[in-house]
């Protein structure tokens, strides 16, 4: 099997590069891009380091053969923050001391901001969910529910009025999945 | 979010203490938080210099046996393969870890010689081209085995008769200046089984635990134009690790530099030098970069864990809940290589009995040598299974008197100027008032007696006197 071309939208730009056959999204985005957030932990899709978002939703780039989603889009964490201004997500998990090691937090920021891309007001349950794929060994993971739950306040604040749940809503709407 | 808002009691330790202690009990963001969040963070993987070989291992697949016949035509003939290492490229083969500090004798191969002493036990190093090369490669070596007893469990190691673990010892435990293991004697426990009014004696095991970081264990070498090596590693222990590689390549220590500092994660599981080393040879042996970074599978299966306790605990204690003897026998699985158990039994023996003044005082912490996975640390190692077993004995004390576990705590913790087991005078133990902090704050009540009690001085009781 030869070598082949593969074009990504990799956090809003247009990439091309030439892929091994069996090359991973994963070893694409380490070994020809230079973007290291992602990070190999397991390489079998069973802990979460590696996830960036394919068409806004988390998948594990260790398992998606790199060939088989040419000319799709692609999000990693060093696209998260713009113009040098770190996003909510970002800054709860400074603020809420929600990395130790930090080999986990591209992983983690990754499903957060596919979270509440999808819904602006998760439950708790949401969080724990949206976060069950992703191994931490060193937090416990309540600074990293904290965190998240923290960002998704803070964004609501920035852009309130736009969901039901935003400020000054019933409590009741809490969790709804706007 | 919420932070700790209420400022920190240091009334305690004021008479210790005289700096501000100013940020203690202040929020202080964490240095390297930024880089963590925005993805820069630089673990050692993410390096990508040119011309990386890769290095896969080729390990045992038995407990125990002698090998012949390291069949290496099939490997080397894969495309991509550049060079296979055996035991016999390895400048000073034999080390342990803790030779740094005087502790011997060296009793692990990097690469297995002749004989292998638990299942994975490294026999030779592939490098390729590339980590599927490599692979490949690792699967097609063959080896004759012939297969030796091998002993799983730390009493039946130490029966007589037993299959010698490791030769390099002579006997299936690590000797202290000539001891058998670990002992700690004080006192006379066997008079005070005689006048107890109750005799206590269980039994704890516990399971080796792996530290799983999320980053596996790895290093990246990088031939440098002075001649030096660039070692970028995951270690725990930068300059454990430097000196202990240069003993084994037989090299100036200023020959190598090491980067690190950047863990993801470790807990004490990345504190054995056992990447290094190798792809420090195979780094100078090609004069390329090389990789030797551990797949899940092996993080799992080869990396050191916390090492399996067996733990005998026998208390003599009176009616009303005082411990007057405890007799404790300690077994730490070391598996089959030393590492850093015999500090880690060291330090179990020096633990015990737990934070009790207890007049009388039996201790024997064996160090043995099983065909089990390599232990070596992990986060507080030695200690945290001791509590297990010592705090777990508390409580099954107390609910066999019927009795508060945390007043039979109180009645037994140790205070200011109480001498040890060890022979040491007890300092700063505040164990009382953590306790009675800790009782308030989940709501259980104590007696004004019990409330009262301090950790600088020993209450006058009518107990005691006798």
């Amino acid at each position: 099997m030869p070598a082949q071309i593969v074009s990504l939208v990799v956090n809003g730009r247009s990439q091309e590069f030439i892929a091994r056959p069996g090359s991973t999204l994963l070893g694409s985005l380490r070994d020809s891009l230079g973007l290291m957030a992602a990070k190999r932990g397991c390489a079998q899709g069973s802990c979460g380091t590696c996830t960036v978002l394919l068409d806004g939703a988390p998948v594990p780039s260790c398992l998606v053969a790199v060939e088989t989603v040419d000319g799709r889009s692609v999000r990693t964490l060093e696209g998260v923050a713009r113009d040098g201004r770190l996003d909510e997500v970002q800054s709860a998990f400074i603020d809420g001391f929600a990395t130790q090691c930090g080999f986990c937090t591209a992983g983690m920021i990754m499903v957060a901001e596919a979270l509440l891309d999808r819904d602006r007001d998760p439950s708790r349950a949401d969080v724990v969910e949206a976060i069950s794929g992703n191994v931490c060994r060193c937090t416990g993971y309540e600074p990293i529910v904290a965190a998240i739950l923290e960002a998704a306040r803070r964004r609501r604040d920035r852009a309130p009025g736009a969901a039901p749940a935003a400020a000054g809503a019933a409590p009741a709407a809490a969790g709804s999945t706007g | 979010m919420s932070y700790r808002a209420d400022p920190i009691d240091k009334t305690f330790f004021s008479a210790e203490r005289t700096d501000d202690l100013a940020v203690v009990g202040t929020v202080v963001q964490r240095s390297d938080a930024l880089g963590h969040v925005t993805g820069r963070t630089r673990f050692f993987e993410d390096l990508a210099p040119p011309d990386l070989l890769h290095l896969k291992m080729f390990r045992s697949q038995r407990h125990h046996a002698r090998f012949s016949n390291l069949d290496l035509a099939a490997a080397l003939a894969t495309p991509g393969v550049v060079r296979i290492l055996t035991a016999a490229d390895i400048p000073n083969n034999l080390y342990t870890p803790l030779k740094l500090i005087g502790v011997g004798p060296d009793d692990e191969p990097i690469l297995a010689e002749d004989t292998v002493r638990y299942l994975g036990d490294p026999i030779c190093a592939v490098l390729a081209e590339t980590e599927a090369a490599a692979y490949q490669a690792v699967g097609r070596i063959t080896v004759d085995y012939t297969d030796l007893p091998a002993v799983f469990d730390v009493e039946e190691a130490l029966a007589e008769g037993a299959p010698i673990v490791n030769e390099y010892h002579g006997r299936n435990y690590f000797s202290y200046e000539g001891h058998h293991c670990r002992r700690v004697r004080f006192g006379d426990v066997e008079q005070a089984f005689a006048e107890a009014d109750h005799v206590f004696e269980w039994r704890y095991q516990s399971a080796p635990i792996e530290h799983a970081p999320t980053e596996t264990t790895g290093c990246i070498v990088v031939p440098q134009p002075d001649g030096r090596l660039r070692i970028h590693s995951d270690t725990q222990a930068c300059f454990f690790t430097l000196d202990n590689t240069a003993l084994i390549l037989r090299t100036p220590f200023n020959k190598l530099r090491i980067v690190g500092g950047t863990v993801g994660g470790g807990f004490g599981g990345k504190v054995d030098v056992v990447v290094e080393p190798v792809a420090c040879v195979a780094s100078m042996l090609t004069d390329r970069p090389v990789k030797f970074v551990y797949s899940r599978y092996e993080e799992m299966q080869v990396s050191s864990p916390r090492a399996a306790e067996r733990i005998y605990i026998k208390d003599a204690v009176r009616a009303d809940g005082r411990i007057t003897g405890r007799k404790i026998t300690l077994y730490v699985d070391a598996g089959a290589y030393a590492r850093h158990s015999p500090y880690g039994t060291t330090k179990a023996a020096a633990h015990l009995p737990g934070p009790y003044t207890i007049p009388n005082v039996w201790v024997d912490a064996h160090c043995v040598f099983t065909n089990r996975t390599p232990s070596s640390a992990m986060r507080g190692f030695g200690v945290t299974i001791a509590d297990f077993a010592l705090e777990s004995q508390m409580d099954r004390i107390a609910r066999a008197l019927a009795m508060d576990p945390l007043r039979l705590r109180l009645i037994n913790a140790y205070r200011d100027g109480d001498l040890k087991a060890h022979r040491k005078v007890a300092e700063g133990t505040a164990l009382v008032e953590v306790i009675q902090k800790a009782a308030a704050m989940v709501g259980h009540e104590l007696p004004e007696a019990y409330r009262r009690m301090s950790s600088t001085s020993r209450e006058a009781t009518s107990r005691e006197g006798a």
